[in-house]
This record gives C-alpha cells, sequence and structure tokens, in this order.
C-alpha cells in the first residue's frame, strides 16, 4: 500500500531532480533494446503471451499513425471525386478506380520482352532435397526407403488421379495442398484471393515443377478472370503469372505478386 | 393453291409438297409502317426476291426513281425469296400476307473498318467527342481541362481550347455549326468559335460540374443563340449564347441532373438522378410534365428526330442552304421528315435496369416498358429514321428495340466489359458501340450481327460519335488518344 504520494508532493515543493529528463530520455531510449533482449531470450509461453501484447500495441501503434497520416494528408474538396479523369456518366458510380494493366503500346512491349525473366524475386534460397523430402520407410520390415514425402505445399490440379500406393514415389500430403492464393496487384495495391491453375516454374528444378511444389519464388499461375482485365483485342485475360513472395510451408497461405 | 399455301403455313407435310409449292403463288398486301395500305392484293410468285418486291413497290407508289425499301413480315425481315422466309418462320398465307415495308436511306454509309488516325495530344482521358452537324469538325473534351479542336481532312490538332479549371465533361455543338459549348468540372460553361479555337465567353452560375449540354434547334431559332445545361447542383439552366447570361433555370429536381434535351416542339426534356423526367416549355421554363415511372437514377435520354434536331439544316452531305430564312426551313422540313407525322417520342435508360418510351408532348404515361437488361442503362440512342431505339449497357450487351412500340427486337452480344456508348451512323444501318473492354464494335442492323471489331485503343473507351456524313467515327479513350476509324 502506498503510504503517501511522497515523490509528487517532493516534487511540487522542490520541483523534479536535476538529471530526471536526461535519465529518463535514455531510459526510454534503452528501453528499445532492453525490450529486443528480452523477447529473444523468452521462451514458451511468457515468449508466447509476450509476442502476442507486442503484436496487439504495434497493430495500434499503426493505426494511429496511419490516421495522424490521413490527416495530414490532402484531400480534394469534392466528394468522392475520383482521381482520374471519368466521364460524366461513370462519376460517382461505385467502382474500382483500378490502373490499367496491359498496355499494348509498342514500347511496353519490347520492354516486357526484355525483361521476360525480370522478377520480383530474382534469387532465392536454394532448397535442398533433405528439406524438401522426408524420407519414408516402407516394407514389412521398414527397412525400404524409396518412398518420399513433399514437406512443402504442393499444388495438385483437379484432374489428378493417384496412382496405386505401391507405386507412388512422391506423398504430397493433403494438408499442405492449396489451391488459392492471395495475389497483389503491384499497380492497384490491393490483393485479391485467386484460384492457382497450374505452377509454371519452381526455381529449385524441373522435377519440383512437375510434383507442383510451391516455395518462395515459385513462378504461378493464377486465375484472374473476375478482376476483368482485358487484352487489347479485347479479349478477357484469364491466367496470369505470378510469383510467390513467402514461404507457404511456414505461413499456411500463399501469398504473391502479379507479374505485369 | 389455297390448300398448297396452307400446308406451307402450317408446315404439315412440308417435304412432300415441295413440288407443288413452287408452283403456288401468295397473295400479298403492301402495308406502309403506319398501316396504310398500298395497292390492290397481289398474287405473288413463290420465289419473288426483297429486290424483286422493291421494284414492284416502287411501281405501285409511282416513284420516279428507285427508293430502297426494307420489307417486313409479322415484324421479322424478310431477307431471302418469299416463300423460303415463310417455309423458315411458319407464317400462315390462309389470309392475304402483310407486308409492312419501311424506306431505307437513299445513301449507304459504309462500315468503318480501320484506325486511320490516332490523335494525340490530350493528356489526360478523353471524356467526350462530338462531330459538328456539318461533318466538318471534330470536338473532344479531356480530363486535362483542355477541348481540341481537330482538323478530319489532315488528322492533326487544329486549335487547343483552353479555359477550363476542371475536366470538360461534354461538348455540344451548335445546330448551324457557328457554337461550340463545353461543360465542365469546374461547373462553368465555355463557349468557343470553331473557327479560330478562341474563347467567346464562359456562363457561369451552376455550383456543381455540368453533366449535360443541349442547344435549341435549328428550325426554331438561327442562328442559334440558346443552350439549356444539366448540372450536378440539381438544376437546368437555359443560357443566351450572345449574352452568356442565365434566362432562367429550372430547379425542380433533388439530385443531380444526368441528361438535357431541347426537343423540337418547344420542350426541354431533363432527367435526373432523383428518378424523375421533367418537360419543361422552354419559352419560360414552367413546369409542363413529369414523366414518372423509373424506379433509380435516370441515365438517358434520347428524342426521336434527335439526329434531324443535332445537324439542323445540314444534310447527309453536309450541305446547308446559306441565308438564314432557307436553312431554318430546310431544318423544319428535315425535322419534320424524322418525325414522319407522330409526336415525338423520348426513351429514357435508367439505373433501375429498365427503359421507357414516352411521348413527352402528349401524355405523361409512357408508351411501353422496355425490360431485358440486366444491369443499368448507360445509354439510349434512336436511329437517325427514328425506326429503332439501341442501348447501351453494363450487362455487356446492346439491344435494339422498335423505336415505335418499344417491343425487343434482339441482343447484339460481343463486348466483354460493360459498353459505355452506341452511336448511329446516318443511314440507320450500323451501329458502333464503345465498351470498357478497349474496343469499338461495329453491328450490322439488318442482320443484327457483328459487323466489325475494332481493336486499337489501350484502355477503357469512354465515348464514341459518328459523324454525321458517316465518313468517320472518332473515339475517345483512358489512353489520351482520339482515334478516327475510317473505311
Amino acid at each position: 500500500m502506498p503510504q503517501g504520494e511522497h515523490i509528487e508532493l517532493h516534487r511540487k515543493r522542490h520541483g523534479y531532480r536535476l538529471d530526471y529528463h536526461e535519465k529518463k530520455r535514455k531510459k526510454e531510449a534503452r528501453g528499445v533494446h532492453k525490450r529486443s533482449a528480452f523477447a529473444q531470450k523468452a521462451i514458451g509461453l511468457q515468449a508466447k503471451l509476450y509476442s502476442k501484447k507486442r503484436h496487439a500495441e504495434k497493430a495500434t501503434m499503426k493505426k494511429t499513425i496511419a490516421m495522424h497520416q490521413q490527416r495530414d494528408n490532402k484531400h480534394k474538396a469534392e466528394d468522392g471525386a475520383p482521381q482520374s479523369a471519368v466521364p460524366a456518366y461513370l462519376l460517382e458510380r461505385e467502382q474500382v478506380d483500378r490502373a490499367k494493366v496491359l498496355s499494348n503500346t509498342v514500347k511496353q512491349k519490347r520492354k516486357q520482352k526484355a525483361g521476360k525473366w525480370e522478377v520480383p524475386l530474382p534469387k532465392v534460397r536454394p532448397v535442398a532435397e533433405e528439406e524438401m523430402f522426408k524420407v519414408l520407410h516402407s516394407g514389412k520390415r521398414k527397412k525400404k526407403q524409396w518412398k518420399r514425402m513433399v514437406t512443402k505445399v504442393t499444388f495438385v490440379g483437379p484432374s489428378f488421379t493417384r496412382k496405386p500406393p505401391k507405386y507412388e514415389r512422391f506423398i504430397r500430403p493433403t494438408g499442405l495442398r492449396m489451391n488459392k492464393a492471395h495475389v497483389t496487384h503491384p499497380e492497384l495495391k490491393c490483393t485479391f484471393c485467386l484460384d492457382i491453375l497450374g505452377v509454371k516454374k519452381n526455381p529449385n528444378g524441373a522435377s519440383y515443377t512437375q510434383l507442383g511444389v510451391i516455395t518462395k519464388g515459385t513462378i504461378i499461375e493464377v486465375n484472374v478472370s473476375e478482376l476483368g482485365l482485358v487484352t487489347p483485342g479485347g479479349k478477357v485475360v484469364w491466367g496470369k503469372y505470378a510469383q510467390c513472395t513467402n514461404n507457404p510451408e511456414n505461413d499456411g497461405v500463399i501469398n504473391a505478386v502479379l507479374l505485369v | 393453291m389455297a390448300r398448297g399455301t396452307a400446308a406451307l403455313g402450317q408446315g404439315l407435310e412440308p417435304p412432300l409438297k415441295k413440288g407443288r409449292l413452287e408452283a403456288a403463288n401468295i397473295i400479298v398486301q403492301f402495308q406502309s409502317d403506319t398501316g396504310d395500305t398500298v395497292g390492290p392484293q397481289l398474287d405473288l410468285p413463290h420465289d419473288a426476291t426483297p429486290a424483286q418486291l422493291e421494284t414492284l413497290l416502287n411501281g405501285l407508289l409511282q416513284q420516279k426513281e428507285k427508293l430502297p425499301y426494307s420489307f417486313f413480315i409479322e415484324e421479322q425481315p424478310l431477307a431471302d425469296d418469299l416463300g423460303v422466309h415463310l417455309h423458315k418462320h411458319k407464317v400462315s398465307v390462309e389470309a392475304a400476307l402483310r407486308i409492312v415495308y419501311q424506306l431505307q436511306a437513299v445513301f449507304r454509309v459504309r462500315p468503318v473498318s480501320r484506325c486511320t488516325a490516332s490523335l494525340a495530344g490530350h493528356t489526360d482521358a478523353v471524356l467526350a467527342v462530338g462531330f459538328s452537324p456539318d461533318g466538318r469538325h471534330l470536338a473532344s473534351g479531356s480530363g486535362d481541362t483542355t477541348a481540341r479542336l481537330w482538323d478530319l481532312a489532315t488528322q492533326t490538332p487544329l486549335h487547343t481550347c483552353k479555359g477550363h479549371s476542371g475536366w470538360v465533361l461534354c461538348v455540344a455543338w451548335s445546330p448551324d455549326a457557328a457554337i461550340l459549348a463545353t461543360g465542365g468540372m469546374d461547373s462553368s460553361l465555355w463557349l468557343w468559335d470553331p473557327r479560330t479555337g478562341r474563347a467567346l465567353g464562359t456562363c457561369k452560375g451552376h455550383t456543381k460540374w455540368v453533366t449535360s449540354v443541349a442547344w435549341e434547334p435549328a428550325h426554331v431559332a438561327l442562328p442559334c443563340r440558346r443552350l439549356a445545361s444539366g448540372s450536378k447542383d440539381s438544376t437546368v439552366r437555359v443560357w443566351d449564347a450572345q449574352t452568356r447570361r442565365c434566362l432562367f433555370s429550372m430547379g425542380s429536381h433533388t439530385k443531380a441532373v444526368s441528361a438535357v434535351r431541347w426537343a423540337g416542339d418547344g420542350h426541354i426534356i431533363s432527367a435526373a438522378r432523383d428518378c424523375a423526367i421533367f418537360v419543361w416549355d422552354a419559352q419560360d421554363g414552367h413546369l409542363v410534365r413529369s414523366l414518372k415511372g423509373h424506379g433509380h437514377w435516370v441515365n438517358t435520354l434520347a428524342l426521336s428526330a434527335e439526329f434531324a434536331l443535332r445537324t439542323g439544316a445540314f444534310d447527309h452531305t453536309g450541305a446547308a442552304p446559306a441565308e438564314p430564312a432557307a436553312a431554318q426551313a430546310q431544318a423544319l422540313q428535315r425535322y419534320e421528315a424524322a418525325l414522319g407525322g407522330r409526336p415525338e417520342r423520348l426513351a429514357s435508360g435508367s439505373d433501375d435496369f429498365t427503359m421507357f418510351l414516352w411521348e413527352p408532348s402528349t401524355s405523361d404515361k409512357p408508351l411501353a416498358r422496355m425490360t431485358g437488361h440486366l444491369q443499368l442503362i448507360n445509354q439510349v440512342q434512336f436511329s437517325p429514321d427514328g425506326r429503332w431505339v439501341v442501348s447501351a449497357s453494363f450487362d455487356k450487351a446492346v439491344k435494339l428495340w422498335d423505336g415505335l412500340r418499344g417491343t425487343f427486337i434482339a441482343t447484339l452480344r460481343g463486348h466483354v466489359g460493360p459498353v459505355y456508348q452506341v452511336a448511329w451512323s446516318a443511314d440507320s444501318r450500323l451501329l458502333v458501340s464503345a465498351s470498357k473492354d478497349s474496343t469499338l464494335k461495329v453491328w450490322d442492323v439488318a442482320t443484327r450481327k457483328l459487323k466489325l471489331e475494332l481493336p486499337g485503343h489501350a484502355d477503357e473507351v469512354f465515348t464514341v460519335d459518328w459523324s454525321p456524313d458517316g465518313a468517320s467515327v472518332a473515339s475517345g479513350s483512358k489512353d489520351r488518344l482520339l482515334r478516327l476509324w475510317r473505311q
């Protein structure tokens, strides 16, 4: 139990200590490091509780920062006027003001051709075979070791039929099969949950591409028909490539960025 | 013969009767689209072609030169031989067969097929294009706050009209082609001289952006002085182009005015987002009639004689009498020819996915309600001869309707994005549609099929116009280019 607010009383009478503010500043400056040291050291339930608390703190912090930024932003006087010019009949209509995806100017096309293999993540960490596959022991005495289980996320097409289990060399666990990806459009800066159509290239090797393994840096084809993109000829685009940007086996989701 | 034709009509034993059918004749009665019968009942052979019918009808009507006609049997266009058509559509010939004829335009607009020029210059999306009534000038309004005038002969920029401080949302030519009016996001209306590109003056008074501009028809006053503008501030104002003063303003709407039309019979018609269409008197601006029926925003209006009102005294070659009195008389004659003896009709399209056909000068009850679209209707256009109505909708379809009764004729499918605008060729045989999917498509009205596809724009096509002389189509897009399409 506090025995009276003697510190406040002292401060009222004599003011702060001369080095009070300096010490406070230093403590605050050190606080980051202390917190970090604790976060790195903490394990188990303590770490879980701490990271949860810290996560909440960070979320609120981000929200307040965003709110302040919004206040500083310059706003147009017009109510809800879109940024790019639209004709009178589209004014005040609810519609996504999306940037054009496909530009067909010759220059743009040439640029696209030159940087055909230019992707957002040019280099990926090579994944060793031991990491990619887990050896399964089979046979009556469990001494046969020719079966492999893929430990990464895989995409298995709808037309896939299993081989008889006896001859199935690679097992792709159903728990790690995914058929949706969260694809970010880099120009629109928005994310859509899209169906995966196929795995185009796994940078770790053609065999992984064939197996449909999705790791960080893998090029996948996604179904963009609901974005309403059209080709210069006026046809609906439905398949586009995207590159996976996270480690889906760790996160449980596939995040990808659309290649435009 | 009667037995043979009956079997043909009801399709009882068509294969067996083939030999006899070829010999069979059909009793035919020609009828105009207003219902007047022409000539006696005729006994025509079974293999009469539309071309032969045309010759026959020209003889019956005692025309000096041969005029083109199209024929309809029970509202189906007659495309092949009479007998084949009857067989295909299972038409009964028990009674005399009524063939309705319609006069076609004596000239023919050739379909545009290629992009002859992409006119760069605007630094933002092109929001509105408009050919002058004589088809010699082209104006465009853009998001870069300028209006531009283009030289159609050399396909080069002519003048840049700077003055607006906001996007130029609409352009409107006066029917004598002497003044260009532009309305903008900056809530002002600018008047330009198309020959020099200089500003004649501004009309200020609206408090929000101007959505639509309409000029007084040439048969009422020539040279054109008055114009009406509708605005987001829910008023319709009538201006004097010479003094740039607001003559009067009509303020019964409660939401943004989306379309304004100046009818030839002395009415101003305005549609707004408060679901109402108001008919005003053009002399003093009192409310004549309010047309109620729509359940959501009214987006667009079209008048049956709109093409005649737009082109004024200029005929399909772009020629008009020089002196005002003769030009006014010709404008009146063209307007009356476009009406064809009926009162002026009005079509309105709305966000409630329906359209209405009205006769605003006589009644506030609709003639017909046109349903069928699955999304909002963005634009409605009457064909230059007033026989067809075409509607552009966000459900990616263009629909063709009968302009007299409002019955559904055909759906023109092909676009993969919302259709923004449509435009008719001057001979009412073709139409062009502009869509969000960055293409233009040319449709043939007779076959109700896609005639040509015009890709080329890199982004949504916001606006399209077909020149009154039929030579070229201009389209403006979000990719900042204005494209000219020609045969």
